[in-house]
C-alpha cells in the first residue's frame, strides 16, 4: 500500500515548524512527513474491523498543525506513532460499500465493555478511555498507529466507526461528512438560541472549512438568529452568505458590524475599544490568541464563546471573561445530540451535507505523489480562493494491492 | 493689486484646441494638470465679484431697513424679550473664510442693538441640525472671540442638540403630512434671528429654520430619496421639492407665531489666498509665478504624507468677502439673497454634454477638520458638482461622469463613525438608494450609541450618511456611468463605480457607455459656479 507517514523525529518536527513561520505549509517539505510506496498494510485489530481503501481524504486544520509542527504538546500522550494522518475519510470496504469513517477512537473500538460514563451517555468525543484499552493511544483514526489514516490506499475501521454514504451523495459530498460532524455538534452544544425581537445574534469568527459549516449548521438549526460571520477572502465571503450568514464581513468590520446588529453601546469616540453589549453567542472556527481575544470583545455580558477551531497554546487577557461573566467552552467531535432526540452527529451530518451539496466546498483534489503542494494548497487555502483540499485515492493503483 | 479689485469678468466656456494649455484637475489634497482632448469645453467660473466696502455699514443698514413686511430689527427687540440668534455652521463656508467671519460682523451688529434696547435674555445657537457639533476653536472662529466669551462660559452659545427630547418642540404638520419639529428655544422666543451665508443658492431662505434648527423627525420628510430625485436642482428653488418641502414647513412655522428675523448673506467666489491664487484663476493667464508656484506645491504635496497634506489644506482660510446683506421677512430676503448668488456664479452653457469630468477637491461641506471619506466623496460628486446647474443637468441621461479623487478607505472615527458603519454595513449589501431608505435607515437614525456620539461628541448623526447618499440619488439615477481617476480600487468599487488609472483611460472605458466621439465638458470647480444649460 502507498501512505503518507508522520514518523516521530524531533529534528524534523523542529525544521517543520521553523519552516511553517515563514509559510504555512512547508512542514511538509522539511517535516517528518514522508510517502512511504511500499507501506505494509496494517491488521485488523478484531474480528469488528474493516479494510477501507480510502477515495478521497480531507486536510483538516488539525492535520495542518500537525504537518508544520504546531499542534499543542497536550496531544503527545494520545497519538501513537508513527501515523497515516487523515481522519475526514470517504472509502470502500472489500464488500464494495462505500463509507466514511467516524473516527474518535472511544470504548466501543477499544474493547472496553463496559464504556467509559461519557461513551456510555453517548458523549463520543469526550470518551475517557482514548489512550487505554486494546489498542494503542489515539484520540482519532489518522492520529492511531494501529489504525492508519485517510493519507493511504488502505486502513482499517472499527464496525462502529462505519457510516454508510447515501447513494445520491458523491465522493466529495461524503468526504465533507465529518467536518460537517463536527459543525452540527458545535451549532447543537450550544443549544438553541432562539432569543427574542427577531432572533438571537451569533457571530462566527473564521470562514475555512469549519466556519463554513458552522455557518451552515447554525441556520439551518436556528434560522431566525443574525448570523455575522468574519471572513476574510471574498470567497469566503460569498459561501458564508451562501449557507445563511446575515452578513460576512472582513474580520477587521467584526466589531462594528456586532455592534450593530446587537444595538449596543460602545466605548470609544466613534472607534471601538469595546462593546457594551455584543453577541449572545460566538463560535471561534480559528482558535488562535487574535480570534478568541476578538471573541471576548464581541460577546455579552452573560454571553457564550464556543471554540470549535483547534486551538494550542495562547495568551488572553481573560479580565472581560471574568467581568463580563462569559462562559467559554470547547466544541468538539461528536457523538449523539440531545437536541435532535439523540440523533448520531454523522447521520445528522450526512442529512446536511446532502440537503446543501456541500461538496462544493472541495475546491482541488491531489495524487498522494503532490502531498507537499496539496499541503500548501490546503494550508494557503483562503487567499487561493479555496476552502476544502483532498486527497484523491481514486486513480491509485496501489487501491487494488 | 486685490484680486477684486479690477471689473471681474463673467464666467466663461472654453473650446481646448490644439494651443489650449493642460486643464487643472483637483485630486483631493493635490492636483494635476491633464490634456483634454480636443473640442471639449472647460467652464471656468465668474471672477470674485467686488465685496462690499464697509461690511459692518453694510450690515447696519440691512438690519434698520429689511425687506419684506418686516420692521426694522431695533423696532423689534425690547428690554425683558427672549432673543435667540441662530447662525449657519461649520458647513459653510468653504473653504472657511478668513477673520473675521462674516456671522461676527452680523452677530456682532445684533448683539450692538439687543444691547441698547435693554434685551438681557440672548441665546445663540449654531444651527447645524443633525452636523456634528462646532467645537470651541470653531465656535471662536464663527462668532469671534468676544462673543463667544461673552455667552459660552454661562451655556448662552451653544450647539443645536436635534436629539434632546426636551429641547424641540412640534409646531404641527404641513398640509403633506410634514412633521415640524423645531427648536424649543428657538421656537419660543420672541424673536429669532437667523444669521445665514448663502454660499451657493440652494442656502437659506426657511431652510435656514426648518432644516438648521429641526431634527430627524422633520428632516426625513425632505431628506429622503423621492425628494432628492425630485429637485431639478437643487440650486432652483422652484424646481426643487426640496425647498418646497422646507418653505411648506416655513408656513407652519409662521402660522404658528415663531417671529423670524432672517439676515442673508452673500459671497463673492474669491476662494485661495495669494500662494494658492493660480487654482481659480485660468490656465493660459499663468505668469510665471503661478507657474512656478504650482510646479513646487503639486510636486510637493506629492511627495507629503497624506495626514501632513490634509493639515495644510485643511489650514486655508479663503479670502472671500461679503458682496450683499440682506435683512427682514425670510421670503423677499430669500429671493434678493438668490438673485446676488445667481449674479457671481451663474454661467451660461449651451447644451448638454456626454462626459462630464471634474476634479474634486479636499473640502466639502462636511468634512471641514476632518477627512473627506468616500461617502463624501460621492457626495460631493453626485451630490454637489452634479447638482451645480439650471434647467438641466450639464450631462445628458445616461451619460458619463468622471471626477479625479484618491477616495481613500478612511474615516474620521470621532466625526464619522456611523460612516464607517454605512460603508462596511449598508454599500456592502447595495448601493440603490431605495432599498437603503426601506432596510436600513431607521436603523442608523435610531441607533443608541450614533445618538449619544452626535448629543456628547463630535459625531455626525448616524443616519447622515443615508442624508449624503440620498443627495446623490438623482446622479445616480440620471448617469450610464461613474468613473473615479486615481481612487482606491476597492473603495470605488464599494461605492458601485468605476475605478480609472488615468483620465486617458476613464474616456476610454467611457466611450463603452457614449460611443467613441462624444462631447466632454470640464468644469473648473472650485471657485464655484452654477452651469445655466440652455
Amino acid at each position: 500500500m502507498r501512505a503518507l507517514l508522520f514518523e516521530r523525529k524531533i529534528v524534523k518536527y523542529g525544521a517543520a515548524r521553523a519552516a511553517s513561520i515563514r509559510k504555512a505549509g512547508r512542514g511538509a517539505v522539511y517535516g517528518p512527513l514522508s510517502l512511504d510506496d511500499d507501506a505494509k498494510h496494517l491488521p485488523l485489530p478484531g474480528p469488528d474491523w474493516h479494510r477501507v481503501r480510502p477515495l478521497l481524504a480531507g486536510i483538516c486544520g488539525s492535520d495542518l498543525a500537525t504537518v508544520d509542527g504546531r499542534s499543542s504538546r497536550y496531544f503527545e500522550t494520545i497519538v501513537s506513532m508513527p501515523f497515516i494522518p487523515g481522519h475526514e475519510v470517504v472509502g470502500e470496504l472489500d464488500d464494495g460499500r462505500r463509507v466514511v469513517i467516524e473516527p474518535v477512537l472511544g470504548c466501543a473500538t477499544r474493547g472496553i465493555n463496559p464504556a467509559c460514563p461519557q461513551c456510555a451517555a453517548g458523549n463520543l468525543g469526550r470518551c475517557e478511555r482514548i489512550a487505554f484499552g486494546s489498542l494503542k493511544p489515539g484520540l482519532q483514526s489518522g492520529f492511531c498507529c494501529e489504525t492508519g489514516g485517510g493519507w493511504s490506499t488502505s486502513m482499517v475501521a472499527h464496525e462502529s466507526q462505519i457510516h454508510d454514504v447515501p447513494s445520491g451523495l458523491t465522493d466529495e459530498d461524503a468526504v465533507m461528512v465529518e467536518p460537517t460532524a463536527c459543525a452540527v455538534h458545535a451549532a447543537m452544544s450550544a443549544g438553541s438560541f432562539g432569543g427574542t425581537d427577531g432572533g438571537a445574534v451569533v457571530s462566527v469568527i473564521g470562514a475555512g472549512t469549519l466556519g463554513l459549516l458552522t455557518t451552515a449548521a447554525l441556520h439551518t438549526y436556528n434560522p431566525s438568529s443574525h448570523l455575522v460571520v468574519a471572513a476574510k477572502h471574498p470567497e469566503q465571503q460569498r459561501f458564508a452568505k451562501q449557507f445563511g450568514a446575515t452578513s460576512a464581513v472582513d474580520p477587521s468590520a467584526l466589531v462594528r458590524a456586532i455592534r450593530t446588529v446587537s444595538r449596543s453601546l460602545a466605548i470609544g469616540d466613534g472607534g471601538i475599544e469595546r462593546l457594551t453589549g455584543g453577541a449572545d453567542v460566538v463560535f471561534d472556527c480559528v482558535g488562535n490568541d487574535a480570534s478568541i481575544s476578538q471573541a471576548l470583545r464581541i460577546t455579552k455580558p452573560g454571553g457564550r464563546i464556543v471554540l470549535v477551531g483547534m486551538p494550542a497554546s495562547v495568551t488572553l487577557d481573560l479580565t472581560p471573561l471574568w467581568h463580563r461573566e462569559i462562559t467559554l467552552v470547547g466544541a468538539y467531535a461528536y457523538g449523539e445530540e440531545p437536541m435532535a432526540a439523540g440523533r448520531r452527529t454523522f447521520d445528522l451530518a450526512i442529512d446536511l451535507v446532502g440537503q446543501l451539496n456541500l461538496g462544493c466546498l472541495v475546491s482541488a483534489t491531489y495524487p498522494l505523489d503532490d502531498y507537499e503542494d496539496a499541503i500548501a494548497h490546503a494550508a494557503n487555502a483562503g487567499s487561493r480562493g479555496a476552502v476544502k483540499i483532498a486527497f484523491d485515492m481514486r486513480a491509485e493503483k496501489a487501491r487494488n494491492r | 493689486m486685490s484680486k477684486t479689485s479690477r471689473g471681474a469678468r463673467p464666467g466663461f466656456v472654453l473650446e481646448v484646441d490644439r494651443s489650449t494649455p493642460p486643464t487643472l484637475f483637483w485630486k483631493g489634497e493635490g492636483y494635476g494638470l491633464e490634456k483634454l482632448p480636443i473640442g471639449s469645453r472647460v467652464i471656468y467660473a465668474p471672477e470674485p465679484h467686488e465685496p462690499l466696502a464697509d461690511p459692518r455699514g453694510a450690515i447696519r443698514e440691512a438690519l434698520l431697513n429689511p425687506l419684506g413686511d418686516s420692521q426694522p430689527l431695533p423696532t423689534l427687540l425690547f428690554s425683558g424679550m427672549k432673543l435667540t440668534i441662530a447662525f449657519d455652521d461649520i458647513s459653510l463656508p468653504l473653504p472657511p473664510m478668513e477673520r473675521p467671519d462674516i456671522r461676527e460682523m452680523v452677530i456682532e451688529e445684533v448683539l450692538e442693538m439687543a444691547a441698547v434696547a435693554g434685551v438681557d435674555d440672548v441665546e445663540i445657537i449654531a444651527a447645524l441640525a443633525l452636523h456634528r457639533r462646532m467645537t470651541e476653536a470653531e465656535l471662536r472662529h464663527a462668532v469671534g472671540d468676544r462673543v463667544y466669551d461673552s455667552f459660552a462660559p454661562s451655556g448662552k452659545l451653544y450647539n443645536h442638540d436635534a436629539e434632546d427630547p426636551d429641547g424641540l418642540t412640534n409646531l404641527g404638520q404641513t398640509k403633506h403630512g410634514e412633521d415640524v419639529i423645531i427648536n424649543k428655544r428657538a421656537a419660543e422666543s420672541d424673536l429669532l434671528v437667523y444669521v445665514n451665508i448663502n454660499l451657493v443658492a440652494m442656502d437659506g431662505g426657511w431652510k435656514s429654520t426648518a432644516t438648521g434648527l429641526s431634527g430627524y423627525q422633520s428632516l426625513k420628510s425632505h431628506h429622503n430619496v423621492k425628494t432628492m430625485r425630485n429637485s431639478r436642482s437643487f440650486m432652483d428653488r422652484h424646481k426643487s421639492e426640496l425647498h418646497s418641502s422646507n418653505w411648506r414647513m416655513g408656513k407652519v412655522i409662521r402660522d404658528a407665531g415663531v417671529k423670524i428675523f432672517q439676515i442673508e448673506t452673500t459671497l463673492n467666489n474669491d476662494a485661495f489666498p495669494d500662494p494658492f491664487g493660480f487654482l481659480q484663476k485660468r490656465e493660459w493667464e499663468w505668469n510665471a509665478r503661478d507657474r512656478a508656484s504650482f510646479i513646487a506645491s503639486s510636486k510637493a504635496l506629492d511627495r507629503t504624507p497624506t495626514r501632513l497634506k490634509r493639515s495644510i489644506f485643511q489650514n486655508i482660510k479663503a479670502p472671500h468677502r461679503m458682496t450683499s446683506v440682506q435683512a427682514g421677512e425670510v421670503e423677499a430676503v430669500h429671493e434678493v439673497t438668490t438673485a446676488n448668488v445667481y449674479k457671481q456664479q451663474l454661467v451660461t452653457v449651451e447644451g448638454q454634454t456626454d462626459i462630464l469630468t471634474m476634479g474634486l477637491p479636499y473640502i466639502c461641506p462636511y468634512n471641514v477638520n476632518s477627512i473627506m471619506n468616500p461617502i463624501l466623496v460621492m457626495c460631493l460628486g453626485l451630490g454637489y458638482f452634479f447638482n451645480l446647474y439650471r434647467n438641466k443637468p450639464l450631462v445628458r441621461e445616461g451619460g458619463v461622469l468622471i471626477m479625479s479623487h484618491p477616495t481613500p478607505w478612511e474615516f474620521h472615527p470621532v466625526h464619522h463613525p456611523s460612516y464607517i458603519d454605512f460603508f462596511e454595513q449598508v454599500l456592502s449589501v447595495t448601493t440603490d438608494p431605495e432599498i437603503i431608505e426601506r432596510d436600513f435607515e431607521k436603523q442608523f437614525a435610531e441607533d443608541e450609541w450614533y445618538r449619544h456620539l452626535y448629543r456628547t461628541s463630535y459625531a455626525y448623526h448616524g443616519v447622515h450618511p443615508f442624508y449624503m447618499w440620498y443627495w446623490g440619488s438623482h446622479a445616480l439615477q440620471h448617469l450610464g456611468k461613474v468613473i473615479i481617476v486615481g481612487g482606491d480600487v476597492k473603495s470605488v468599487r464599494r461605492l458601485g463605480f468605476t475605478p480609472a488609472s488615468t483620465l486617458r483611460d476613464a474616456l476610454e472605458m467611457a466611450s463603452d457607455v457614449v460611443g467613441s466621439n462624444p462631447s466632454i465638458t470640464h468644469i473648473h470647480n472650485p471657485p464655484i459656479f452654477l452651469a445655466d444649460v440652455q
